[in-house]
Formats: structure tokens, sequence, C-alpha cells
């Protein structure tokens, strides 16, 4: 039993590991750099809290 | 309506959502720790005795204590993903910030690379079959949570919530199991822990044991790195932060109870499974059963709580420009930092097959301790600079600046320790520290658009 869950631990590893790298490459290949990399700190911070006392 | 599960673009920004509360705060906290209850403290005993182990728990409980008052004040505060990183290029300066941020990545990588070994070795140790190595159950471990954390921050943290909750009960069960009231009738901590034998090398023997007491409550600052997740940073973080250091107090001193009260401290010193091994001790299958699995799950909450804190690290150093902004880029689906999720995939992997658990814990703590202090000398700048009053804070922590000083001076005595067992490893992180940071001062920040960093709307320092 534990030889059979060892050879699917591979199996679960490898198949997620492939659905990954396909995300990423369909991802990477149907939004631009600009859109993904859009992400700035503390934009809602700024937005919602003036920091005044 | 867009949902989390399409893909949300709002205006020209793609940005890490904001679905988490304070439960998943505890549960990233907690998650990251508690394995250490399972393995890890109990190597004090083998530096200095079962009455050190105690003793560190207690002193390093303080330690922690003051780490999760501090950075409870600054994050409520600076509530950016990069955690402890952002409050570093706030207050401190870009030097420092792109060393903290490498702690981070360190710390917690290390620390899911051990998990992952912790549990293919228990794996292994259970199923007793020949020629059975640990390889696969460490590769699936960094793989699923890998793809876990790709797929979403609040299945993640739900996941975490979860069996980090069913970890933690099980050592409440075995408390009670053994009737704590009771000495005498399965525990047996007179018979142990002796005046002949409870510091077996002295007061030395306390200090030494510092290194291993860390891993009591190693990680807890990890909360922070949901700061830009949570949907309300002021109020979630110190919440589930002081939450998550009470509760890690409370499964410390059981852990050390039942242990201290069912094993030798020369064997408790040295068993990699100390709670497991107590669950065998009480005669009980379903006890030792429930153990097994409890450690299993306490691994996997760490490592997945890991593989978070360490892709928001990498993640936020890109979005600043301090490595190449390729690493800033967020999935538009899943809102996640894929890219860095899927880098640190490999390098985790190949450390798990590579290292060590020794040398990888060894790492892990080094850059912890490396950041704590730090902390220290960040939250006295963040008083003197900004003082009460002048800005708005989410938390403010009482005493200041006690918990700093005591902090300091923890983390003084734990450098101490570490280099009595580990000098050449701290010697070699240190130089590594040193070399990294010329390098980013006199190559890197030149590409880092120096006013876009800082980002909090405060007001000018005072003294500037």
């Amino acid at each position: 039993m534990w030889v059979a869950l060892s050879y699917a631990c591979w199996g679960i590893s490898i198949i997620l590991a492939l659905w990954m790298l396909y995300d990423w490459f369909k991802v990477d290949t149907t939004y631009s750099e600009e859109v993904l990399t859009s992400s700035r700190e503390g934009e809602l911070e700024a937005a919602s809290e003036e920091h005044r006392i | 309506m867009t949902t989390a599960l399409e893909p949300a673009i709002h205006g020209d920004r793609v940005s890490l959502l904001r679905v988490l509360g304070p439960a998943h705060v505890w549960a990233l906290g907690v998650g990251i720790v508690l394995v250490g209850e399972f393995t890890g403290w109990n190597f004090s005993a083998d530096k200095g005795g079962t009455l050190a182990a105690l003793i560190v728990c207690w002193v390093v409980g303080l330690l922690y204590t003051s780490v999760a008052m501090i950075d409870s004040e600054v994050t409520s505060t600076v509530a950016a993903a990069g955690g402890q990183y952002a409050q570093a290029k706030h207050i401190v300066g870009p030097l420092m910030a792109f060393n903290v941020a490498l702690f981070l990545v360190f710390a917690y990588t290390m620390l899911e690379v051990s998990d992952a070994i912790l549990l293919g070795d228990t794996i292994v140790a259970k199923a007793g079959v020949d020629g059975l190595t640990h390889n696969s159950f460490i590769a699936a471990t960094i793989v699923v949570l890998a793809w876990l954390n790709y797929r979403g921050v609040l299945m993640t943290l739900n996941v975490n919530f979860v069996i980090t909750a069913i970890a933690y009960v099980s050592i409440v069960i075995l408390f009670f199991s053994v009737s704590p009231w009771t000495q005498g009738a399965v525990l047996k901590l007179n018979e142990l822990v002796t005046p002949g034998n409870a510091l077996p090398y002295g007061w030395i023997g306390v200090i030494a044991a510092f290194q291993f007491g860390i891993w009591y409550y190693l990680g807890i600052e990890g909360t922070t790195q949901a700061a830009e997740e949570v949907r309300s940073p002021a109020r979630s973080l110190p919440y589930g932060t002081m939450a998550g250091m009470i509760t890690l107090l409370i499964a410390a001193a059981m852990t050390w109870y039942v242990c201290a009260s069912l094993m030798p401290w020369e064997y408790l010193g040295v068993t990699p499974y100390p709670l497991w091994d107590a669950g065998k001790l009480t005669g009980s299958p379903l006890l030792e059963n429930l153990l097994f699995i409890a450690t299993l799950l306490a691994a996997i909450a760490s490592a997945n709580g890991c593989i978070n804190d360490a892709a928001r690290a990498w993640f936020s150093l890109g979005r600043d420009r301090y490595l190449p902004s390729w690493f800033s880029a967020v999935h538009p689906k899943y809102r996640t930092p894929y890219r860095s999720i899927l880098f640190l995939l490999p390098i985790a992997l190949a450390f798990a097959f590579i290292a060590d658990l020794n040398q990888a814990i060894t790492f892990s703590i080094l850059s912890g301790v490396l950041q704590y202090t730090f902390m220290s000398i960040n939250i006295m700048m963040f008083r003197k600079k900004w003082p009460l009053g002048t800005i708005r804070r989410g938390y403010t922590h009482p005493f200041h600046p006690l918990p700093a000083i005591v902090l300091f001076c923890l983390c003084v005595v734990t450098f101490f320790a570490i280099f009595l067992g580990f000098g050449s490893q701290l010697s070699a992180m240190v130089a590594f520290y040193f070399l990294i940071s010329v390098w980013f001062h006199f190559y890197r920040y030149k590409f880092v658009r120096r006013g876009d960093q800082f980002t909090m709307p405060w007001p000018k320092p005072q003294g500037y």
C-alpha cells in the first residue's frame, strides 16, 4: 500500500506541476505584461485611509 | 458582477484579493508554527535537559510575545504584502528592506523544506517498508501546496485553518487523555525530572537550549504577509496575531508537560517525533494514530503557510524593482503572485532533495533571528520618527520600549546559542547577506524607481 501511495504521489506531483506550467503559459500569452505587473503597494490604503488623527 | 473566480481587472490594475479575516490570519500564523510542537522544540532537552526546555519555552515565549506586539503595531499601520519588508522600507531604508525580504524568503523556504522532509520521514517511519524513500512524499507535499497557493489565497488559508485546528485539538486530546491532574497514573514527571538530571549541563545548557526553543513559536510573525489580502488589516492582523500567540503558549506548555512526563530527557532530546512518541507511550492505538496524523497535518499546514509567505515577500521585491519586476505579476483569475510561487517551487524541491533536516532548520532559524533583531531596532525608529498621535495606528503595543529591549537582548542570547552549535553556518550566512548587500547597493538599486517605493500617505518623519 505504501509503495502504491508513493507512486501516486509522483503521479499527482507531475500532473499538478504540468497544469501550473500550462496555466502560466496561457496567462502570459493572454494578458499583457503591463496588466499582469500592474499591482501597486498601498493603493487601497491610500484611497480608504487618510491617516488623520 | 465579477466574482473571485473570473478574470478581475479593475481599470488597468490586477491586485491581490482582499478576502481574509482574523481566522485566516490565525490559521496562517499558528499553521506555520504548530509543527514546532510536533518536532524541533524537544532538541532543546538534548542541549540542556528537560528543565532547560521548559525555561526556554517561557523565555522564548517572552521573545515572541514581544515580536507579536511589535509586529501588530507596525503592520496595522504599514499594511502591505511583504510584511516586515514593507515596514523596513518605510521606516529604515531600502538596503535594510532588501535584507529583511531575503531573511523572510530564506526563513520560510527553508522551513517549508524542513516540513516536507519531516512529512516524508514520518510516513517512511510509519510504513517501515524496505526501499521506500521519502522523495515522493516530499515532492507531493511541495507541489500540491504550491498548486493550492497558485489557485487562491482564500482556499489556501481555509485549508490551513481546518488542518491546523485538527492538529491543535489532537494536542488537547492527548493532554486530557493522560490525566494531567494525577501525576503517577500515566505521567511520571517526578521520576523523570529529578534534581540530579533537571539541568545536566548547568546554566550554559539553558543558553544552548535557546537555539531549539525558538521552534515553539518560529514563524508567528508570518501573519503580516497577509496584510494586503485581509479585509481590515488594522483590526484583523493584531487580533489574529495575538490570538495565535496565546494559542501557541498554551500548546507549548501542554506539549512540554506531557512529553517531559512520559520520556527521559536523553530520549526526548533526540527523538524526531516527541508527540507521536508520547501517543505511543500512552498505550492507546487511537492516540498513537491520532498523533501520527496530527504530525503530518502540522507539517502540511506549516509548509502551506510558508509557501504563501515566501511568495509574497519575493513578489514585493519584484514590485519595487529590487528584483526584476517580472516577479510582481498577479494572476488575473486567481489573484495570486503566481510567478513568485512557481519560481520558488523548484528551489524548495532542490533543497528538500539534497539538504538534510538539520541544515534546513538551522538556515531557517538563523534568518528568523536576524529578522527579529531588525524588528527591535525597527520599532524604536518607528516610534521616534512617527510618535503616537502623528499617524493612525490599528494597535499600540504597551510598555514601549521594554518589549523592544527584551527582544533585542533575547536575540543576542539566541545568536550566542546558535554560535555554540552552528558557528560556521552563522558566519557563512552573515557573509552571504553582506555580499548580497554590496551587490544590491552598487548594482541593483539603480533599477529601483526611488519615488515609487514609498507608498504610505504619512506626514514627514520627525527630524526630517
